[in-house]
Parts: C-alpha cells; sequence; structure tokens
C-alpha cells in the first residue's frame, strides 16, 4: 500500500514547488531573480516583492538526487577545491553552467537507461520478483533512471538553433533543482557560515552581478551585544538602499511588516511541529524534519507556509491522539543526530536505524530556523544566533536542552566534511554530552553533499557499537 | 547438567580469529587465519577451530560474529555483534579492573570506555589508515622488515626520528626519504612507533583515559607500539598473549551470555 501523506506534508511540498515555479516564470517573464543564503534576513527581499531561490536547498536537492559527486567534481575540475563545502561547489558549478543531463544514445535516439537504480518489482502479494537468470530481485523499469552525464549550458546556448541544441536542453534532469534560473543578485548573510562570503563573492563575479552581504560577526558570549546589533542594523540599511537599486523599487514598509508577521507565524508554527519529537514514542521521525526544512528555509516569509506548518501541526496532534506515528518501525532507541545529514547516502544512513529500532528524536539544525521576534532589534539579535555563528556554551545549551526535552538515549555525530566550522567542535561537544547527559556518543565520518566521503561499513559499526552501548547503559540504569 | 559450547568469530579486515569456549570459562581451541573479511579466510578460521577441538558445528550451542565482516557470516552465526562490544568484553575477562580499552586492528582504532565489565562509550578513528595495523604494515614493506620483527628493531634505536602521523602515503614517503638519506632503520621504526602513538593518544584524550588501561588488537603485539603509547599517556599498558584474538574471545563471552538465556 502506497505511505499516506498528511496535508500538512502536501501543502508544505506544494509551497517550496511554488517559489521555484514562481520564479522560473518570474525569469522567463524577465523579472529579476536573486539567489540567498539560507539564514538572510529574506524580510528584506520579500519587502520588493523580488523573487528569491536558495542554493543551499538547491544543492542539498541536487545530492539527495545522486548528482551532487557529478557537480563537486565538475567545481573541481573549474579549480574549486575538494575541501571546500559540498554546497558551494555544486552551488559554483551550477552558476558555471554546469549541468546533470541524461545520457542519450544517438543510435536508438533514447536515454541509456543505468541499470543499478530503480526499486524490486513486486508481485501481487508484495514480495519481490525474482530473476530466475540471475537469482536476484528484478526492477521495475518504471522507476529505473537513465545514467547521468556532465553537460554545459553555456556551451548548448552558444549552439545554432536546431535538432542538437534541443536534444541537449532536453537532457538536463527535469528535477526543480536542476532548473532552477540563473541569478541577476545575490543574497548572503555569514551567519550560517563562513565559506559562504567567498561563494557568493564567486558567483557575483562569475555573473557580474551585485552582491548583498550582511556580516554577522561570530557570537563570543551568549547574549548579543548591543555594538554587533548596531553594526548589524547599519548592513540592514544598505541593503535597502541597494535592494532599492536593484529592484528599481521603493522599500514598502507594509509589505515587509507581512513578512515578519508571516515569519514570526511560520517560526511559531514549525517550532511547535520541532516540539512534537519530546513524545515518547515520537509521532515522527527528525529525518522528517529535514526534509520540511526547505519550507523554512525558501518560504518562512510566505503566509502559505505559515499555513502549512500549522496544518502539520494539526496533523501531528491528531496522530499522537491514535497513538500513532509515521516513523516506520518501533521506537526503541531515541538518539540526537548531530549535524546535517549526507544527502546522498541518506537509504545507507536510514538503515541500521531502522535495524535498531534507533529513532532520530531531536535534531538541532531544524530548530535553529526558528527565529522568532517582535521588533528590529530583536529581529538582528535572533539573526545573530545560528548554529555556527554561536559559541559553544550556547551550542551545547541548546542541544542538551533538545536532549533532556526529547528524551534521549544517545548521540549520533555526523563529522561533516563539507563543515569544518560546525564538526571542529564536536569532540568537545561529545564529552560535554557523555558528562553532563550520561548517554553514549558515537561519531561517524561524512559529507552533506560529496558521497565520496562517507562509507557506509564503517557507519553501520558505529551504529551497533551506539545501539550496544545505550543497551547497556539502559540495563545499568534499570539495575 | 551438559557444557555449554560456544563459538565466537572475529572476521576483522586483515584477518579471521576464532575461539571456542567451555561454560564461558575455559578456552577449549582458537584459531587464526591471516586473511579476512571478503577472502576463504573465515571458513577456514572456523574449520581449523572446529578442527583443533574435535566438534562439529552442530555442537556449538551459540555462534557469534563479529568485526568488519560479521554481516557475511549471516547464514552460519547465530548472531552478529559490533567488535567494539566484543573488545570490551574480551579485555573485561582478561582484565577485570579494566576501564579503556585501546584496540588497534587493521584497519580502524577503537577506544573504548568500560564500566563494570560493560563499554559505556567509544571513540574510533576518522576514514584514515594512519595509526593503524596497515600503517605498519606499509612501513614494514618499505623498510624490508617483517612486521613481527618491528617491535625487537625499534628498541635497538639511538636516535630521535619525526615521522608524520597524518598520512600513511605522506609517512611512507618521508620513511623513503630517510632511508636515502641513510638513517638507521632502528631509528625509522621508532619514529614510525610514536607516530602511532601520538595518532592514538588524541583518541584515547578524547575519550578520557581511565586506568587500568588496556591494549588490545593485532598491533599490541608490537612491543615498540606498547612503550611509545606507554611513554605518551604516561600510564602502564596491560597487554595479554590472547591479545590477537580478544574480539573473538569476546563474540564467544557474549555468545555464551545467549546460550545461557536460551537453555533457561
Amino acid at each position: 500500500m502506497a505511505k499516506q501523506v498528511s496535508p500538512g506534508v502536501l501543502a508544505l511540498r506544494k509551497v517550496v514547488e511554488d517559489v521555484y515555479r514562481e520564479a522560473r516564470e518570474a525569469k522567463e517573464r524577465g523579472e529579476l531573480v536573486g539567489w540567498s543564503s539560507s539564514k538572510f534576513p529574506c524580510e528584506l527581499a520579500n519587502a520588493f516583492g523580488l523573487h528569491v531561490v536558495y542554493p543551499e536547498n538547491q544543492a542539498a536537492g541536487i545530492a539527495a538526487n545522486r548528482y551532487g559527486e557529478l557537480l563537486c567534481q565538475a567545481a573541481e575540475d573549474l579549480g574549486y577545491d575538494n575541501d571546500i563545502c559540498g554546497y558551494a561547489r555544486i552551488s559554483l558549478a551550477y552558476a558555471a553552467g554546469k549541468r546533470a543531463a541524461r545520457k542519450f544514445d544517438p543510435e536508438t535516439g533514447e536515454y541509456i537507461i543505468d541499470p543499478s537504480t530503480g526499486k524490486p518489482m513486486k508481485d501481487a502479494d508484495g514480495k519481490a520478483v525474482i530473476d530466475e537468470a540471475t537469482g536476484k530481485p528484478k526492477k521495475d523499469p518504471k522507476t529505473q533512471t537513465p545514467y547521468m552525464v556532465l553537460d554545459d549550458l553555456n556551451e548548448i546556448m552558444a549552439l545554432p538553433d536546431g535538432v542538437e541544441k534541443e536534444r541537449r536542453l532536453a537532457a538536463i534532469s527535469p528535477i526543480r533543482q536542476m532548473q532552477m534560473p540563473m541569478p541577476d543578485f545575490v543574497l548572503c548573510c555569514n551567519n550560517i557560515c563562513n565559506c559562504m562570503t567567498k561563494w557568493y563573492e564567486n558567483i557575483a563575479r562569475m555573473h557580474n552581478i551585485p552582491l548583498v552581504m550582511i556580516d554577522i560577526p561570530y557570537n563570543n558570549t551568549v547574549e548579543v551585544d548591543d555594538t554587533y546589533v548596531a553594526y548589524i542594523r547599519g548592513q540592514f540599511d544598505k541593503a535597502i538602499k541597494q535592494l532599492e537599486e536593484i529592484s528599481g523599487r521603493k522599500f514598502d514598509e507594509k509589505k515587509f511588516e507581512e513578512a515578519c508577521a508571516n515569519a514570526n507565524r511560520t517560526a511559531k508554527a514549525w517550532l511547535k511541529v520541532c516540539d512534537y519529537l519530546q513524545y515518547k514514542p515520537a509521532p515522527y521521525s527528525g529525518f522528517d524534519l529535514f526534509n520540511h526544512m526547505a519550507d523554512v528555509v525558501t518560504a518562512r516569509g510566505k503566509v502559505e507556509a505559515a499555513e502549512a506548518f500549522e496544518q502539520l501541526a494539526v496533523d501531528l496532534e491528531e496522530t499522537i491522539k491514535k497513538g500513532e506515528t509515521t516513523t516506520p518501525f518501533p521506537e526503541k532507541y531515541r538518539v540526537m543526530f548531530e549535524g546535517i545529514p549526507c544527502w546522498p547516502k541518506l537509504p545507507a544512513l536510514f538503515k541500521p536505524l531502522k535495524e535498531h529500532g534507533v529513532n532520530v528524536t531531536a535534531v538541532v539544525y531544524a530548530p535553529a530556523f526558528g527565529f522568532v521576534y517582535n521588533n528590529m532589534d530583536e529581529m538582528v539579535r535572533a539573526y545573530c544566533k545560528a548554529p555556527n555563528s554561536v559559541c559553544i556554551e550556547q551550542g551545547v545549551d541548546w542541544r542538551e536542552g533538545i536532549c533532556r526535552d526529547n528524551k534521549v538515549d544517545g548521540v549520533l555525530v555526523h563529522y561533516n566534511r563539507s563543515c569544518k566550522p560546525w564538526s571542529g567542535y564536536m569532540a568537545e561537544m561529545q564529552r560535554r554530552f557523555t558528562n553532563d547527559l550520561g548517554v553514549p556518543c558515537a561519531g561517524f565520518d561524512g559529507d552533506q553533499a560529496d558521497p565520496r566521503n562517507f562509507n557506509a561499513a564503517q557507519y553501520e559499526t558505529r551504529v551497533q557499537g551506539l545501539v550496544e552501548a545505550m543497551e547497556a547503559n539502559q540495563k545499568a540504569k534499570e539495575a | 547438567m551438559s557444557a555449554i559450547y560456544t563459538l565466537g568469530i572475529d572476521v576483522g579486515s586483515t584477518a579471521s580469529k576464532c575461539i571456542i569456549l567451555k561454560d564461558g570459562e575455559e578456552i577449549v581451541a582458537k584459531s587464526l587465519i591471516d586473511v579476512g573479511a571478503g577472502t576463504s579466510g573465515p571458513q577456514r578460521a572456523i574449520d581449523t577451530v572446529l578442527a583443533n577441538a574435535d566438534m562439529t558445528r552442530e555442537e556449538m550451542d551459540f555462534v557469534l560474529a563479529t568485526g568488519y565482516g560479521r554481516n557475511s557470516l549471516m547464514g552460519l552465526a547465530d548472531k552478529q555483534m559490533s567488535e567494539l562490544s566484543c573488545h570490551a568484553r574480551g579485555a573485561s575477562f582478561l582484565f577485570p579492573e579494566v576501564h579503556t580499552v585501546i584496540d588497534i586492528g587493521g584497519q580502524d582504532v577503537k577506544v573504548l570506555h568500560i564500566e563494570n565489565g560493560t563499554m559505556t562509550n567509544f571513540q574510533m578513528n576518522d576514514k584514515c589508515a594512519a595509526g593503524t595495523g596497515r600503517f605498519l604494515d606499509v612501513m614494514a614493506r618499505v623498510l624490508e622488515v617483517k612486521v613481527e620483527d618491528l617491535g625487537r628493531l625499534g628498541a635497538m634505536s639511538q636516535k630521535t626520528v619525526g615521522i608524520s602521523s597524518t598520512c600513511t602515503v605522506f609517512a611512507e614517503s618521508e620513511v623513503i626519504s630517510q632511508l636515502s638519506m641513510g638513517t638507521d632503520k632502528c631509528d625509522i621504526i621508532n619514529g614510525i612507533h610514536r607516530s602511532v602513538a601520538s595518532r592514538v593518544t588524541g583518541l584515547v584524550h578524547r575519550i578520557g583515559m581511565v586506568p587500568e588501561v588496556v591494549m588490545t588488537g593485532g598491533v599490541a603485539q608490537n612491543t615498540g607500539v606498547v612503550k611509545a603509547l606507554e611513554a605518551e599517556l604516561d600510564c602502564p599498558i596491560h597487554t595479554s598473549p590472547l591479545t590477537q584474538y580478544n574480539g573473538a574471545l569476546g563474540a564467544a563471552l557474549f555468545a555464551w551470555q545467549a546460550a545461557c538465556r536460551k537453555s533457561r
């Protein structure tokens, strides 16, 4: 039976689809489209009614669709080091016109199917159909996809109009992330990471377009200093002037207030959704939160996002009342997943967790996008608080609070090769979690977008070790 | 009541080890084959240990597999467990006072924290062979010595030579350049041991060292590495002649627990 999707989840999917569709349509009409970092104050762009899309969200989607390696390598071929964030490499390759395209066979006139793709074919009883010749499960041809190769949009557009040009344009992957319109301006806020600054400067230079930069200093203290607020408010004023020049419109106070109200409403509903993970058993998995993050990133200033999250909260309330969960296995252990998931390896990431009944009931990355504020100063302070812009004391406090509230038995830490600032202080955090919370922690190496940095066998051993340590811990507590 | 026989199999990346235990106490037989996961090693190790004990698979009350290749024995073993817990259990059996286990295997390094004989936390190396048994294999090959002679040769060192601990490939280049400069092999070997120790010490400090400290795995047979680690950690380290079998021993002990539960 097909998995039932709740109205809230369907609404959330539509919100993201609409953001990208509207941006594509705007571009076709000759309107401006911007690229924005995930934690740039979107309320500013909303005040001008500008269409904005999000390279981080795009890179995560490209990685999850298994095109990450192709684009990371393309960026490396352009001269970007493989030590740079995988999202940045994917985005820079895309900005340079590199595209994942379906491999075409000129002889047959069809795309060449990759035999390793696709889901197993099932019979009427839901059992896998075995291929007599190979003894292995048969693949459902409808779910199989072609090999992906790299193509270059600039090269294609330079071709004379004709069959070859049309064929190559048609071969570009139809997923929405591969159809994102090119930028006319970029909005960068380095609260989420510092690599962002150079990444966006590169895009701006590549396309010779304006860069709107909001620099958020690293917070060495838990409280945001007043001088920081003044410094950032000054930059907000400058950003507004720049956006007036870019758009040719005046700053619309009313639209700005609407966007702020929507962003607050979205944040409150989002945090409510996050808090449902406190229930035991949790009504859903923390991995689902990662999927919904696309909405918080791309549309938090839109009323549709607020409404969709409020609907999701209603759906979850219902799920809890019925004592149900969308997690496809009984919850035996609850863990905090630290860091961004390895998008290209989600099935491999999920497999041992499912095998051992481990549900992710706490994630710090997701609620970190829930900004709630009442005025401009508070808005500035809210944008100062991002996982990579706060000191370790604040970082530990956030995480330990979530671990306690969400009743975790252990912590699984992703040492993310793409995110050195995040992974760098994890060793110390692990020590604190063990001391303060009395739960075991396991770390594994991986990457948010580049599949070459993840090893499934090593990961499985670490998860199994964590499960065995959690089991021992539980027994000791019971004794 | 008849005796309970259990078999523990540790399929590592470079070797396959088996132990048969009687009543969770007495080692009846053991075997070690110098090839590991994905080879004929695991089956040969099982055949050998059964032959050594003059027993059959059917006479085993419970079979538990561990190690990197544990899942390749799905049909043969009754259960699979991670090598982390098995090393913890094996070390606790050999040294009941243990709180920290350092296991250096063929391709990974583990540091385990033990409370009352049970693993409560652990740290493992990242995706890098520096500091592992494979690192020493590569160095021994470049130096044209047997890996089992490294400890003895390193003890004859007269001078300190620094070898990088960040990367096996770079360390190999350093060893080659030291050789080309005419540096004594014993000094280079001693430098290699200190390089391994420095790498592993970082992991030990991450989890926090609590005595007694036990070292397990094939590399624990290398007295040079053990001494270098003792110096780095400023703490005595216990080893056992059964060090290479420690994972299999832990697996056989867990198997005995499971067999007892089954027979209740």
